[in-house]
């Protein structure tokens, strides 16, 4: 079993916690990710690392309730456990010493997973341009905490509720218009909107990295659930990413595969709230 | 003893009747009684020479255990297959005896060979059933021994240095000890209940099993060897699944048979909503493949609720590697099998899910490097068939996670580990290897020959 050590509600939707999970954070790198199975009956779903100590034997992980698993995970509380917790995953991101100027890339969630990679950067003497993105002011997550690892952050809001209109799509297109040259750009998010970015990116010929969290079942190259076309080439997330060029992705296909369970996952979820009432 | 039979025909096994099992996930075979047991052994010789067990890859004492059968010994039969088998009612449920200890039975000259696995597996359900005594192991030689992978070469290999009196602990990747006992043979060939009760019986000879360990990622041989495990051996199966680079492949409703299996057996998707892992219940499914795990994933979708399920293989049945029975209970469910075609392009609708396949005639040439004759395309001969579904079960392939994580061990163009296949070594001192980690996918019981192989050899390394 694996004790929840910590848990904090980020806005409505999104809540971190602390795991203790020691031969896990020992080995964890920024670009990882775990999977858990709340239990016995439960499904395996894969989440990024969002931080990880060593030292102290835990794991972060920060999700949304957006289905029966993650709104059952957001029902627990410190003290209670899950039953099983399995990482480190994937390969850790690779970042080329030869870069000295990023930019990070967060939509919604994807700022908690964005966060570890901008803070890795920035310890490595980088320098970064945060710009993370919510539907609104009441979403916006992690503010301070990426700008403290930023050396320019820029918040926007598809509503402008924050003061800052627009999607990050046109905060990054302004922060290169304006003459700023990014060695590499490193977007997390929704699919559609690392989508978006990796096609502005192209435009300027600048190398984009994106990281994808398909459906997967075992996380060690085993079911292939998690394929993903890149570069023309069939490759599985989970052992080959589960970051890629974003340049190379068939964002559409993954879109697609996506949204592959959708009714059952809202059956299931009804079900579950339905219970829960 | 009881007169000999000289019965030509083995003696038949209960099953559900076809029509009701295609819909249920039940055992399929159910067993023998006392009687059918005890009537079944005695159509054993009990031959001088036994060849029978020259054909068992971890050399079961046939004609032994059957003499105890015959006499009801039932219990003492069990202990006699477990002093070389450490899974006798999984061997008994899912071992090709057809090929191998079956197929040198002197009783097979003139009519059917002793049911030699029907018999194994009633004397492991006997015993399951009434209780046993735990295996007798040597007293602790103080020497640890790690095992990388729960699957058939794994506790095997387990089992075997645990009775050498070897403190040994298991590390599975997956929440749940087995391999592909647990993600990949279905319930209705082997229950799963029933796999539980073999791994509780390792445990109860002291092996240690820690789930939820993907090796090479969280602890590396060299961690192992720092923790003082003195002797490892990898065991971690054929897990990564091939698919043809066919068009459409990506498409949704297209699955490996490994995700498509695992989604139904280890995560119980069947059983949805109740467990949380969906499943899609699909009307008209293809199986690409002819093995036994292309039986089992058609097999599989015709329970989901399936209305048709075509097993699509590229050579005529003769060819087919599956087992005789499997085939055999596939077609009695009403799976349609399509020898001779071969899909070139999977069909999508504008939204991206299956709505069919492109199949292409084959004809069969000259035989190639595995003796079978080769199948070549017939031109102008494709045809389009409606679908919803499409499972690949062309094989797997071994998983990359520990070669990737350990340098200097050897393996193959393909992935498979290099070894000693007299010992099991590989090339890195201290590590062994065995199972589909070492040959590609091929059977439970050749794994578990290796387990026992690589055992042997721990053990020696260890002692000295």
């Amino acid at each position: 079993m694996y004790k929840i050590l910590e848990k904090r509600v980020l806005n409505d939707q999104v809540k971190l916690m602390v795991i203790k999970a020691p031969l896990v954070a020992k080995k964890a790198q920024p670009g990882q990710f775990i999977i858990l199975r709340i239990n016995e009956l439960g499904e395996r779903i894969p989440l990024t690392i969002a931080d990880y100590d060593a030292a102290a034997g835990t794991i972060t992980i920060i999700f949304q309730e957006v289905g029966k698993t993650t709104i059952q995970l957001g029902t627990l509380n410190e003290g209670d456990a899950l039953l099983d917790f399995v990482g480190p995953l994937g390969k850790a991101s690779h970042f080329d010493e030869s870069v000295k100027k990023a930019a990070v890339i967060g939509g919604g969630l994807g700022t908690a997973i964005a966060y570890p990679q901008a803070k890795k950067l920035h310890s490595l003497g980088v320098d970064v341009t945060s710009v993370i993105g919510f539907r609104n002011k009441d979403l916006i997550l992690l503010e301070d905490e990426v700008g403290a690892v930023s050396d320019k952050l820029v918040v926007m809001t598809d509503d402008g509720s924050n003061g800052n209109k627009g999607f990050v799509t046109d905060a990054l297109k302004a922060e290169i218009e304006a003459g700023e040259k990014f060695d590499i750009v490193i977007a997390i998010g929704p699919l559609i909107m690392m989508k978006f970015v990796s096609m502005l990116t192209k435009q300027y010929g600048i190398k984009t990295i994106i990281s994808m969290n398909p459906i997967m079942i075992d996380g060690t190259g085993m079911c292939g659930g998690c394929r993903v076309t890149v570069g023309g080439k069939t490759k599985f997330a989970c052992i080959d990413g589960p970051d890629f060029d974003g340049h190379e992705v068939d964002f559409d296909e993954a879109m697609r595969r996506q949204g592959m369970y959708k009714k059952q996952e809202e059956a299931s979820c009804n079900l579950f709230s339905g219970v829960d009432k | 003893m009881s007169k000999r039979n000289m019965q030509l025909e083995k003696t038949a096994m209960p099953e559900q009747d076809a029509k009701k099992r295609a819909r249920n996930f039940s055992e399929v075979a159910l067993g023998y009684t006392e009687e059918m047991a005890q009537n079944e052994a005695l159509r054993c010789l009990q031959c001088k020479h036994k060849p029978c067990v020259a054909g068992c890859p971890v050399n079961v004492q046939i004609p032994e255990f059957i003499a105890l059968t015959a006499q009801g010994e039932y219990i003492e039969g069990y202990n006699k297959i477990r002093e070389t088998n450490g899974l006798p009612a999984i061997c008994g449920r899912v071992c090709p005896q057809e090929g191998q200890c079956e197929k040198y039975c002197v009783r097979a000259i003139k009519g059917e060979p002793v049911a030699i696995g029907r018999l194994e597996r009633f004397c492991a359900d006997y015993a399951i059933k009434h209780g046993s005594k735990p295996q007798q192991c040597e007293k602790p030689t103080g020497k640890k021994a790690a095992v990388i992978g729960s699957g058939p070469a794994g506790l095997t290999c387990a089992a075997d240095l645990a009775k050498m009196g070897v403190d040994v602990t298991v590390f599975e990747a997956f929440h749940t000890a087995g391999g592909v006992l647990v993600y990949g043979i279905p319930e209705f060939r082997l229950p799963k209940a029933l796999v539980q009760k073999e791994i509780d019986a390792l445990k109860e000879m002291g092996v240690k099993i820690q789930t939820n360990m993907v090796m090479g990622k969280v602890l590396t041989i060299d961690d192992l060897k720092d923790m003082g495990y003195k002797a490892i051996f990898i065991g971690t199966g054929a897990g990564l699944p091939k698919f043809m680079n066919l068009p459409g492949e990506n498409l949704n409703g297209v699955y490996s048979a490994n995700e498509f299996l695992t989604r139904i057996n280890l995560m119980k998707g069947y059983r949805f909503p109740e467990f949380d892992t969906p499943v899609i219940r699909h009307k008209k499914a293809a199986v690409v493949g002819g093995g036994n795990v292309a039986m089992d994933a058609a097999r599989c979708a015709k329970r989901l609720g399936a209305d048709d399920v075509y097993i699509v293989y590229r050579r005529s049945e003769t060819e087919m590697p599956a087992r005789a029975e499997e085939i055999e209970h596939a077609k009695k469910e009403g799976i349609v099998f399509q020898f001779l075609v071969n899909p070139t392009e999977i069909l999508g609708t504008k939204d991206g899910y299956v709505r069919g396949m492109t199949l292409q005639k084959m004809k069969l040439g000259e035989p190639d490097s595995s003796g079978r004759r080769r199948p070549l395309p017939v031109e102008g001969s494709e045809y389009q068939i409606e679908l919803d579904a499409v499972v690949i079960a062309i094989g797997q392939s071994p998983n990359p996670l520990m070669r990737e994580a350990t340098p200097g061990l050897k393996t193959q163009s393909w992935g498979g580990i290099i070894i000693n296949e007299e010992t099991g070594e590989t090339s890195i001192e201290g590590v062994y290897a065995g199972g589909d980690a070492v040959s590609g996918a091929a059977t439970v019981i050749l794994a578990m020959g290796a387990g026992k192989i690589a055992a042997k050899s721990m053990y020696e390394y260890l002692m000295k």
